[in-house]
């Protein structure tokens, strides 16, 4: 059985192909995005003794969940800043064949044009310092604020033909649904640049509460209550019509698990059928929609009984849903020989490499 | 196993044609609910074509006839909506699934299943026919069809308040009149449309 408890390494649990479609690139600090950042923003920066964005307060480092034991790098450096430390945490020890590297850089707040110059900044840095670096790395685009959709699809079309590129990065937290036209355009960038919309865990705290009901009082909170925010940004997708509008589009959800999935899009069918009037657009039943447009990595795993965990796999009806993930560094207590148990043996290896290999197109030539 | 003794025949049971309401009083956008040998059956006057339905709905047995009887919505994407009239459905008020008026068919159910056969069979329909009186007084005096049954009951199609009682006795046949007369056998729509 599992080699590791509490499923860290893959050790003897599996031994085939491994893709890995949720891994982290911190930011270590302002500074190291200088070389990439004009200088009228250097200056702005360095007047203000601005820190930079505030993704330290999602994951503060000292915080259990933001990063296993084992990956944690020596004291004064943030877990997941340096390639380095994928390389010898992740991509090495478990012979990765190709990982997504998600960058939540939390700038889809403030300023609008300092928000698109640091996007910008984080995607040349995550371009040299990542993608080139090692041709095992694939990386999601890092887009400006939220305020600024024009600005997302003009940052999608500057990077979106880099052949490392194959997502573009929409966080959970928004203030406004992703299905409303207002985000048309990002959509439309995002289909002609042939990449993916994936939907990540965090948003800056810039004006929004990470809960529709305002602020929790405790990061326990913050992170349960998540599930709510990825809800409602797939219905609003759904609802609104963005499969017909966009019928190529690809929608992944990260860091955000999948057990809540098949009951919920049971509730959604079942209004569906009665209530269908108000979106005939739909003219299907939407987890099947969502079954030919959406994916969802499979950490947080929330399970750690592969009984309990089988049902609800089953139920998903489709072996194409579930992209592994480790969500390097974070550390959810994910155990790999729970997901594996709790998987039909044909399936596993859809789950653990083929579907995000298909999903992102990871074996063409010009990826 | 023993054999279930036969139920004591109705002196109606070789009949299956019952006359259950003039025509003049089941004007355009309203509907009858009539009870005929113990099943409740919608009459409906769609713009001026009349529909049979057992008013039970075969999803869960919501009584359909009380639904609303809307047009088609379709779109082929977000931002081009409109109606098919030539569609109209009733609508159950449980649950709201949509009934096909012409065909009783379920719109949703077969789509969700799309191997095997669908889970819930169509809403029940009626052959329906206008008769003229003169007609129909030979027909029902000669006992081949039934004047009236076991009371009709009106169902204000806004409200869905039944206006009733409305009894068999106020359905003397008339020469005068044209009336609607329902057949209990399944209303078939491809016989229907062969004939």
């Amino acid at each position: 059985m599992t080699e590791a408890a509490g499923g860290q390494g893959r050790g003897h649990v599996w031994s085939g192909a491994v893709v890995d479609a949720d891994v982290h690139a911190v930011v270590p600090s302002i500074q190291s995005l200088y070389p990439y950042l004009d200088d009228v923003w250097i200056q702005h920066v360095e007047e203000r003794e601005w820190r930079g964005p505030t993704n330290v307060l999602t994951y503060p480092p000292a915080l259990l969940l933001s990063a296993r034991e084992e990956w944690r790098p020596a004291a004064g450096n943030l877990p997941a800043s340096d390639v380095s430390m994928l390389q010898r945490d992740l991509l090495d020890p478990w012979n990765v064949e190709r990982a997504i590297v998600n960058c939540v850089y939390s700038i889809d707040g403030g300023p609008p044009d300092l928000s698109t110059a640091l996007a910008s900044a984080a995607n040349d840095w995550l371009i040299a310092e990542w993608l080139e670096v090692d041709d095992r790395l694939r990386a999601s685009i890092v887009l400006p604020t939220r305020d600024d959709p024009a600005a997302m699809a003009a940052e999608i079309d500057r990077v979106g033909g880099h052949s490392g590129f194959v997502q573009a990065l929409l966080p959970a937290r928004s203030g406004k649904m992703y299905g409303k036209r207002l985000f048309w355009p990002v959509f439309e960038a995002i289909e002609r640049n042939d990449l993916v919309a994936g939907i990540h865990w965090g948003g800056s705290n810039d004006g929004l509460p990470p809960t529709p009901q305002g602020w929790p009082s405790w990061f326990v909170e913050e992170y349960v209550a998540e599930i709510q925010v990825f809800e409602v940004q797939l219905l609003s997708m759904i609802a609104e019509g963005v499969f017909q509008k966009f019928p190529s589009l690809r929608v992944s959800l990260l860091e955000i698990g999948f057990t809540w999935v098949p009951m919920w899009m049971w509730d959604l069918d079942r209004n569906w059928k009665g209530i269908r009037r108000e979106v005939p657009w739909l003219n299907r039943p939407p987890f099947e929609i969502v079954r030919d447009h959406v994916r969802f990595t499979t950490a947080p795993l929330d399970a750690a009984d592969a009984a309990e965990l089988a049902p609800v796999i089953e139920w998903l009806g489709s072996e194409k849903l579930l992209m592994f993930a480790t969500d390097y560094p974070h550390a959810h207590g994910d155990d790999l020989s729970v997901l594996l148990d709790a998987t039909p043996e044909a399936m596993r290896p859809k789950v653990m490499a083929e579907n995000a290999r298909e999903w992102y197109g990871l074996a063409r030539p010009d990826r | 196993m023993t054999e279930k003794p036969e139920p004591p025949r109705s002196p109606h049971d070789s009949v299956n044609r019952y006359v259950v309401a003039r025509v003049r009083d089941v004007p355009p956008g309203s509907r009858l609910l009539v009870k005929v040998q113990g099943r409740e059956i919608g009459i409906f006057n769609v713009d001026g074509r009349f529909h049979a339905v057992l008013n039970r709905c075969p999803h869960r047995g919501g009584s359909l006839c009380k639904g609303d009887i809307l047009e088609l919505v379709v779109a082929d994407r977000p931002g081009d909506v409109r109606l098919d009239p030539m569609v109209k459905f009733i609508v159950c008020p449980w649950h709201g699934w949509e009934f096909d008026l012409e065909t009783g068919q379920s719109w949703y159910d077969p789509a969700s299943r799309p191997a095997g056969p669908p889970r819930y069979p169509p809403a029940r329909r009626f052959d329906l026919r206008v008769e003229h009186g003169v007609d129909l007084e030979t027909e029902v005096s000669a006992g081949a069809a039934v004047a009236g049954d076991e009371g009709a009951t009106f169902v204000d199609p806004k409200t869905h308040r039944a206006k009733g009682p409305y009894t068999a006795e106020m359905f003397p046949v008339d020469v005068e009149d044209d009336y609607i007369v329902i057949s209990l056998r399944r209303f078939d729509p491809v016989v229907a449309a062969a004939e």
